[in-house]
């Protein structure tokens, strides 16, 4: 490793822009001409819209249109569209309701959009809103799963009767019950997994160019895959056609899954740009985030698992009920399902699951990928039994899971997943040795002497990412292909470019894919830069979500690496009278190996672009691209252990100590790793002890802001202590896993488990908040 | 539709007689809470009026047995003022766990009590040290200034002055942090006065704002320790329920603060 290869802890080259304020976001853009939207949403839950009148708003200073959703209807938009098919057990089509970008006829959630004032400026647009009289008549509302699938329950959609979207199962239900039959002990849990709002610091944001002359559009927006979102808005919305269309996804701060989606504004935007013949810029405030970014989790969950004798795990029965919100979100029907039970057998041997997931509409706004998208859910389930049946059969916690640990690989599961490669052991024993596992009864003793609640709770999460193997993920329903792209241009002064279709929102590959290029030619990575975010200037590419820019993107850049420096070498063997095979690249030099003959790499890259002496028949330049599809999915794990006191008083936790014993394969810079880790750890816990989107019975959300919904401060939070048990992923090259949501799978758990163990009660649904806390304990 | 006339006043005087010109005025402290009620459009004043540059309002004075505090006296300048530190230790206590940094920045003791949200803080602490209020046109007192969520005994146009506390004997504050927010889920101000006098005020916790515990009251005259407090009995009945804390919880968190307000009590 180089000083700025792989492995070296780089500090990040686009903090300097970021810290002082020379970020480039979608708002920070300004075209000439340019009208701003302002949205007008329903304010009920479920509604039809009897009638718009526009005209008071139409007369107010400043405006230059108001549009409404029949409009965009009849301009034959498209229905937003959810891209991967999922199919019930009874073998139909999951069931969707239609989705208009605004509403025509019927509201389903608060928040949805029935207008858009386009006026000269924000304040102007926002004022003549107020203006607009929108007639509703009120329906009732359902918001929560079990209501929403009772008979008599309010009907979202036509399409999907009794609000059921699909009902799905996966895993072997005969063998299932049969190892229930047998078995020695049975645990039985129900959890609720919290609904999420995402609240990315950076709210969505689009500005829509249409050019007449070209009939061509160009979208500025807030996204983690703008090439994505290019084909969707071609393919299904009719906005234009690929070559008419360039989106540029600019600096985006911060996504969490939630920029993955094409949401209905962008949809507007472009419409509308075409429609009042100028640019149309819309930045969402932070009330519209609520209502409208796509939430996370919201499951409700019964689950049962079966014992031998000497607790090795037989069999795992599951029943969820996920809540999609009133419309099926672009990715949303694959998260409970694929996402989510294929990785039910956690980090153990258990020969027999059957999982069956029913997804539920209701009146509230819809649910799809949120930082880690099924697999917290997955894990949160599996730790919480394993907790529990520790508890019930009365055996250590840790000692349970290492009974039932996988230690062969690889280790097909029943329920798809094959896993490659890990030591569930190894990062156990690290996180037990950094916490000191062994001397918790001494400390919980001394606790109790002082009169506090003192617990430690083991969370061994194991996820799939580095998603995904495109022909597997189309046998499962897939609309599209989870490659990447990539893209070497070696200049010819020897400086090199490198085109991603990864998307960087706060992951910082503006660094590490820097830190591959240096590793390989040792040039240094002030001689390199990536670019991403525009469909104008890279390839077509699959964009940022699932850590999967490292393990997939990456790849592709090697692969693209590779590529150019074989044709480097045959450049520099001709130009050094050497042999191809024997030449070697050190430290910016292509070497004869053995020699002291050397050619520097930026006379190797000249010498391709001027052409002068090449071997006979090469082209000129040096740029190769390369696509990588991985052949499977990466799986990190690791265990987490937290150990905390609860005040009895007032039901409030405080942290002792938090441990991270992490597996993500070979780390490229172990201090973005670092802070991959501690964000992801403050979702997770954050979701144990404070996050909760929040409706009441008739759909209203009750936490629309930061004055109500609990965003984890630094001050909520423990200092973390990280460390690495490594294992390489035999699946792709740089032998690399991903580690973006790791700590958002695998903390709340570890949370969860260690606030039981304080309180000697095993009931407690998140987020723990102390009031609840304080109930579970006092409770009879 | 939404503007607004800005004005900066210099003096009491000029900041009132720009009020009661102007048709639907409002003053303007650290903007903590006003301003972000305009931005979401549940506020339209027609003008505002900033005393944040008024000398008058501003500063300590620790005199004999009573430390005033003027208006517009930011809750970071209070928590760092050594007369409020050696009068009243659980004064500088409460400002340190008042909302964020931003909020102590800019926030004033005026605007807290102005507002008499039923979690803020400060209301808490005037109510128990039986402090007086200052206006422009008079003196109130505490037990008559705070008349119930959002309402006080200020008229139309009057502005707070000051805020004058009896230097107690002893006193302590205690809060639960609103995880969210960070206001008062519910916050308990004890104080005992030099004459020996025991006030027990409670925010955060009632559905008619701060409040007064009579029951800790006598418990504590009596025996001023917090195991006087364990066999008190609060009543969950006409207390705030929300998502973060039913009625019984803050039933149980007015005991628990009382007590750990009368342990560190100084
Ligand atoms: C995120 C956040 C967290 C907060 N947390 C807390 C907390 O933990 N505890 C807490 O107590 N508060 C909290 N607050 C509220 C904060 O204390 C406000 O500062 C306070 O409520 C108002 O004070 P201000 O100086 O900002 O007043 P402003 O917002 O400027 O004014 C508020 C009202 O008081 C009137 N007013 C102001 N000064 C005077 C005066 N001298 N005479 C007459 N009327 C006047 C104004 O006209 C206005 O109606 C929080 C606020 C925020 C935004």
């Amino acid at each position: 490793m180089g000083v700025e290869g792989i492995g070296a802890s780089v500090v990040r080259k686009e903090d300097k822009r970021f810290i002082t304020g020379k970020g480039r976001y979608v708002d920070d853009i300004k075209l000439q001409g340019m009208t701003h939207a302002h949205f007008i949403r329903s304010p009920h839950a479920h509604a039809k819209v009897k009638g718009i009148d526009s005209s008071a708003a139409l007369k107010m200073p400043g405006v230059v249109a108001v549009l409404t959703g029949q409009e965009i209807v009849d301009d034959k938009v498209g229905n937003l569209i959810c891209g991967w098919a999922i199919t019930s057990k009874d073998g139909s089509p999951m069931k969707m309701g239609a989705w208009p970008a605004m509403a025509p006829e019927t509201v389903r959630f608060v928040g949805q959009a029935v207008a858009v004032v386009i006026a000269e400026t924000k304040n102007l647009a926002r004022d003549a809103a107020e203006a607009v009289v929108v007639n509703y008549e009120e329906l009732p509302a359902v918001a929560d799963v079990h209501a929403a699938i009772k008979s008599g329950a309010p009907q979202l959609h036509p399409e999907a009767p009794g609000n059921q979207v699909y009902d799905w199962v996966i895993g072997d239900e005969g063998a299932t019950d049969a190892a229930f039959a047998k078995a020695a002990n049975v645990v039985k849990l129900d959890v609720t997994n919290n609904r999420l709002a995402p609240n990315a610091m950076e709210p969505r944001a689009a500005i829509a160019d249409y050019d007449s002359a070209e009939e061509h559009f160009t979208l500025y927006t807030t996204s983690q895959n703008p090439h994505v979102a290019r084909l969707v808005l071609s393919a299904f919305y009719n906005i234009a056609p690929e070559h008419k269309l360039r989106v540029i996804a600019p600096d985006v701060g911060g996504g969490f899954g939630s920029k993955i989606f094409i949401y209905p504004e962008e949809m507007v935007a472009l419409w509308a740009s075409k429609k009042v013949g100028r640019p149309v810029k819309w930045t969402g405030d932070r009330t519209e985030a609520f209502l409208t970014d796509a939430h996370g989790r919201d499951h409700v969950t019964h689950a049962e698992m079966a014992f031998d004798a000497n607790n090795k795990i037989t069999g795992l029965k599951v029943k969820t009920y996920a809540n999609f919100g009133a419309y099926m979100s672009l990715f949303s029907s694959s998260v409970p399902t694929y996402l989510y039970a294929t990785l039910l057998s956690g980090q153990y041997n258990i020969p027999a699951i059957h999982a069956e997931v029913v997804g539920v509409y209701t009146n509230t706004t819809p649910v799809d990928a949120y930082r880690g998208a099924g697999r917290p859910e997955a894990s949160y389930l599996i730790e919480r039994l394993m907790e529990t049946a520790a508890r019930q059969l009365k055996v250590d916690p840790a000692a349970l899971r290492r009974t039932n640990f996988i230690t062969t690989f690889p280790h097909q599961t029943p329920v798809i997943m094959a896993y490659d490669t890990g030591d569930f052991n190894a990062s156990l024993d690290a996180a037990m040795k950094a916490i000191d596992y062994a001397g918790f009864a001494g400390r919980k003793a001394k606790a109790k002497a002082d009169g506090k609640l003192r617990g430690i709770g083991v969370s061994c999460y194991i996820e799939a990412c580095g998603i995904a193997p495109s022909k597997a993920v189309g046998s499962l329903g897939a609309g599209v292909g989870l490659w990447e792209s990539a893209e070497v241009r070696v200049n010819p002064v020897g400086t090199i470019e490198v085109l991603t279709g990864s998307h960087s929102h706060g992951q910082g590959h503006e660094t590490t894919f820097c830190q591959l290029v240096a590793e390989r030619l040792g040039v240094p990575i002030s001689q390199v830069s990536i670019v991403h975010g525009d469909t104008d200037k890279v390839q077509f590419g699959m964009g940022t979500y699932g850590s999967r820019s490292a393990a997939v993107g990456l790849t592709a850049i090697l692969k693209a690496m590779e590529k150019m420096e074989s044709k480097a070498k045959k450049i520099a063997a001709h130009a050094l009278e050497a042999s191809e095979g024997d030449i070697v690249i050190e430290n910016g030099e292509f070497k004869v190996a053995g020699t002291d003959k050397a050619i520097a790499f930026p006379m190797v890259a000249l010498a391709a672009y001027t052409a002068h002496n090449l071997p006979d028949g090469m082209e000129p330049g040096l740029k190769e691209s390369a696509f990588y599809d991985p052949t499977n999915f990466t799986f990190p794990a690791g265990t987490y252990i937290c150990e905390l006191e609860v005040d009895a008083g007032t039901g409030k936790t405080s942290f002792v100590n938090f441990v991270a014993a992490d597996d993500f394969g070979r780390l490229i810079n172990p201090m973005i790793v670092e802070g991959q880790v501690h964000g992801g750890l403050a979702q997770g816990i954050g979701q144990a002890l404070l996050e909760h989107a929040i409706y009441d019975a008739s759909g209203q959300p009750v936490t629309a802001s930061f004055m109500d919904y609990a965003m984890p401060r630094a001050d909520d939070l423990p200092s973390f202590n990280l460390s690495h048990t490594t294992t390489l992923c035999p699946g792709n090259p740089l032998g690399i896993k991903g580690c973006g949501e790791a700590g958002a799978i695998g903390a709340s758990a570890a949370v969860i488990n260690a606030i039981t163990d304080a309180i000697g009660k095993n009931n407690l649904e998140m987020p723990a908040t102390p009031d609840r806390v304080w109930r579970t304990i006092h409770a009879a | 539709m939404y503007q607004t006339v800005y004005h900066r006043a210099s003096s009491v005087d000029e900041a009132v007689a720009l009020f009661s010109k102007s048709s639907e005025a409002k003053f303007l402290a650290g903007g903590q809470t006003l301003l972000p009620v305009m931005k979401q459009r549940l506020a339209s004043p027609t003008d505002v009026i900033d005393l944040g540059k008024i000398k008058e309002l501003q500063g300590v004075e620790l005199s004999g047995d009573v430390l005033t505090i003027k208006a517009g006296t930011t809750y970071f300048d209070i928590m760092q003022n050594a007369d409020v530190k050696k009068a009243t230790p659980a004064i500088a206590y409460l400002t340190s766990v008042l909302g964020d940094p931003a909020v102590r920045y800019r926030g004033t003791i005026g605007g807290s009590i102005a507002n008499n949200d039923p979690a803020a803080d400060f209301p808490a602490a005037l109510l128990a040290l039986g402090a007086t209020v200052k206006t422009n046109k008079r003196s109130i007192t505490a037990d008559d200034f705070f008349q119930g969520l959002f309402t006080t005994a200020l008229e139309d146009g009057e502005l707070i002055t000051a805020v004058s506390f009896p230097v107690p004997a002893k006193a302590g504050y205690e809060k639960m942090r609103h995880p969210a927010s960070r206001f008062a889920l519910t916050g308990v101000f004890v104080a005992q006065t030099k004459s020996g006098e025991v006030r027990v005020a409670a925010t955060g916790a009632s559905q008619s704002g701060v409040m007064r515990v009579p029951a800790i009251e006598t418990a504590l005259k009596a025996n001023w320790s917090p195991s006087a407090i364990d066999s008190v009995s609060i009543s969950a009945s006409n207390l705030l329920a929300d998502i973060h804390g039913t009625a019984e919880y803050r039933a149980n968190l007015i005991k628990v603060m009382a007590q750990r307000a009368v342990a560190a009590a100084r």
